[in-house]
């Protein structure tokens, strides 16, 4: 009884009313939005459903991480390809931007007035810019107004750069390669148990072993005794000038390198300020207590700073990288085959059948959003300060 | 007692300070300090001067000094004997500044944008300036009588007079600042309810303001305007199908809301519980408390980030140039590859005009921003 009359109270009642009325206004919204979507599908003569998924696309794809043709496969193959090449650009702009920004964050605190005065200007400057319009830029301005085919700039190394891509040299790995990545391996590992050995060992006598040697020794040395022992089993294979392309090497689109270079220049800002104002929030206190305590300056900065800022910069930070792989989808301003590029663009123009294709791709990007922040929440739990 | 104490030297007056050594003060002392404090400190300020040197005087000869300021075609502008190597093409921006403001704006007609832009920019300098009289009045006039009034304005009223414009005819700077206002004058009051439903005790409406924040954050502004542009049309009667204009800003307006929506909730978040507890006390009803206690004080703490939302919304306007809007950007990008203007030099030209225009707006806005919170820590210092 006592539980009905608390629900007849005015202001439940007035509160159940409410949540009643806005149901009905939403499922009416989806209702009609459905209706009018049937209506309007029937009459354009698009199909419904993902009965397109196993069709042939028919539509070729300038950059391709599986294999791909047009005249086989399918809508869902190009899916698969726009989102690899999606996850491709955002991985690596998500590590040239860590670096950048991580670089300008500090400099920007820098005790020298000109390096944080660069610093300071860089991010002003890069902020308050259109992302759109640096792409643009580094695409149309600078990325195709290089030289043509028969005027290819040689870099380096004998790479190539022309307005149709950089051209890198590509790595053959020899079979007996396999030898040197063996030493590599077997020279982590040992280096990993003696770390964990000479840290018990500081543990318990309180006295520091120097592995550093030994480490560099058996991460670089002996993997390059075996390398030269199995007879160098690496080889270049060097992109040659043909009359109308370049062969061999690997080549890396104008499209690619714009988006890749915009993204990471763009979002190193961004970065950079979560670096500064997570620098910042460790109190000066920390420093100085450290410096009583007789640590250097490196170590200070690794055992102190560092871990205590992470705490504040990491969150912000994966918001940063979840913006930069949204904004990844900016390719399609330029024709870069992402996600949005082949599925919403290309697909979407051949079957017309918008509600799905846009939907999917909302979806997918909706998905990596969440099994981030799900991720972000386990680390905030991890590392959320255990008070007394 | 008396010679002795005639010989001893007593000093009955503070000694004059003496200055600082050079070396601390003054240039020389800011310098040591701020450039040459070590041998690391030196070494990257050589390496800031070497690349200032590198990079400055470049830009500078192409941007201004060799820059070509006036001309009729592109024959200015292309390198000759007499001018190898020319710099940046003022010339093209000024040939094309009108087309940059006005898109196709008929000409006759474009008194009527620039009436737009002055109504606007009062209607902006009266809420911005935190000392000007009746600011209650100015958001009436920002967020009512103005967008009716430039509605009418700009797409026309037959009946007083005022021709007809189609959207499509609208462009340039035009179609940014419509569609960069559009946006804040519809997220802010959404992004409010938006917040208030998130902060909601009633299960249904804090539902729907979550599911929406969360959708509109995690997907891409691209898709919520192809979603916008494709997907709308098939949800209404086709009579109805909004114009491509309204429906690219019909997506903005969503996903400002969203963001917007964050922004207020951090600032709900920051007033005191007592706050809410003495509003109670006083018997007010969930309304009056939210729109006379709360409210007032959430938006006055988070007034620079909204700034912070308007900035990244007046860059992401740029975006509906992809769903064929003849927006700032788009009429750069038309621009560029005009055969009577083009050379090396055009579209570097017309992109660093571009980026000064949105680096002017946006960078205006974030000063704001700064002397609103420099301010506000003056307020609470208090």
């Amino acid at each position: 009884m006592a539980e009905i009359a608390k629900l007849l109270r005015p202001r439940r009642l007035g509160s159940l009313a409410l949540q009643a009325a806005l149901v009905a206004i939403v499922a009416g919204l989806i209702y009609a939005a459905a209706v009018n979507a049937a209506r309007n599908l029937a009459a354009a003569q698009i199909a419904s459903g993902f009965r397109f998924w196993n069709n042939t696309a028919g539509f070729d794809i300038s950059q391709t991480l599986i294999p791909y043709s047009p005249s086989t496969s399918t809508f869902g193959d190009a899916f698969w390809v726009g989102l690899l090449n999606t996850l491709l650009v955002g991985s690596l702009g998500i590590v040239f931007a860590t670096v950048l920004g991580f670089t300008i964050g500090i400099a920007r605190l820098s005790r020298n007035w000109l390096v944080a005065r660069l610093a300071g200007g860089y991010v002003e400057l890069i902020r308050n810019i259109p992302l759109l319009l640096q792409i643009l830029f580094w695409y149309n301005a600078v990325l195709k107004a290089l030289p043509e085919l028969s005027g290819s700039i040689a870099l380096l190394g004998g790479a190539l750069l022309n307005n149709r891509g950089l051209f890198l040299p590509r790595l053959q790995f020899g079979d007996d390669f396999r030898y040197v990545l063996g030493a590599l391996m077997f020279g982590f590992i040992v280096s990993i148990l003696l770390n964990r050995g000479a840290r018990r060992h500081q543990d318990r006598t309180g006295r520091r072993i120097h592995i550093r040697w030994a480490v560099l020794g058996l991460i670089v040395v002996l993997p390059a005794l075996v390398f030269f022992l199995a007879g160098s089993p690496l080889t270049f294979s060097l992109p040659k000038m043909g009359r109308f392309n370049v062969q061999g090497g690997i080549e890396i689109l104008p499209e690619f390198a714009a988006l890749l270079l915009a993204l990471s220049i763009y979002t190193a800002a961004f970065i950079a300020e979560v670096v500064r104002a997570g620098l910042l929030s460790v109190v000066h206190g920390q420093t100085e207590a450290a410096q009583a305590l007789g640590l250097r300056p490196g170590t200070i900065l690794r055992r102190i700073i560092i871990p205590q800022a992470m705490r504040v910069i990491v969150p912000p930070l994966t918001s940063q990288y979840l913006n930069l792989i949204k904004n990844s989808s900016l390719a399609v301003a330029i024709g870069y085959p992402d996600l949005v590029q082949v599925f919403t663009g290309s697909v979407l123009f051949i079957t017309g059948q918008a509600v799905e294709i846009v939907g999917l791709t909302m979806a997918v990007y909706l998905i990596i959003s969440l099994f981030t922040s799900l991720l972000m929440n386990l680390y905030g739990r991890a590392v959320a300060i255990t008070e007394r | 007692m008396v010679m002795a104490a005639e010989k001893v030297f007593v000093r009955s007056t503070f000694a004059e300070p003496l200055p600082a050594p050079v070396t601390r003060r003054g240039v020389i002392g800011w310098l040591r300090e701020n450039l040459f404090s070590s041998p690391l400190n030196i070494a990257l300020t050589i390496l800031c001067l070497a690349f200032i040197a590198w990079a400055l005087p470049p830009l500078l000869r192409f941007f201004v000094f060799d820059a070509i300021w006036s001309g009729s075609d592109r024959e200015v502008c292309i390198a000759a004997p007499d001018n190898p190597e020319p710099g940046a093409c003022w010339a093209y921006i000024r040939a094309w500044l009108s087309f940059f403001t006005y898109g196709f704006y008929p000409i006759p007609q474009r008194w009527r944008v620039d009436l737009f832009f002055t109504t606007l920019a009062f209607g902006i300098g009266w809420l911005a300036w935190l000392a000007a009289p009746r600011r209650d009045l100015g958001a009436i006039y920002c967020f009512i009588v103005l967008p009716i009034l430039s509605y009418i304005l700009l797409s026309g009223a037959p009946v007083i007079g005022l021709i007809a414009v189609p959207t499509s005819l609208w462009g340039g700077v035009l179609v940014t600042i419509v569609v960069a206002s559009v946006g804040m004058v519809v997220s802010l009051p959404l992004g409010i309810l938006l917040a208030l439903g998130r902060r909601s005790k009633i299960p249904v409406v804090k539902l729907f303001a979550v599911a929406f924040i969360e959708f509109v954050r995690g997907v891409p502004l691209i898709t919520v305007l192809f979603m916008a542009s494709v997907m709308l049309p098939l949800f209404v009667p086709e009579r109805f199908a909004p114009d491509k204009l309204l429906r690219a800003l019909i997506g903005v307006a969503m996903f400002a809301s969203a963001y917007m929506a964050e922004v207020v909730r951090g600032g709900l978040a920051s007033v005191p519980r007592g706050q809410y507890e003495a509003a109670q006390a006083l018997g007010l009803s969930f309304w009056r408390m939210t729109t006379l206690v709360i409210l007032p004080q959430a938006l006055r703490v988070t007034l620079p980030n909204i700034v912070n939302t308007f900035i990244a919304l007046f860059k992401d306007t740029s975006l509906v140039f992809i769903v064929g809007i003849f927006d700032f950007l788009r009429t750069i990008e038309a621009a560029r590859v005009d055969p009577r203007w083009i050379t090396p030099n055009t579209s570097v030209t017309g992109y660093a005009f571009a980026a000064a225009f949105y680096f002017l707006c946006c960078y205006g806005m974030s000063r704001y921003a700064r002397n609103v919170e420099a301010r506000l820590a003056r307020a609470h210092r208090r």
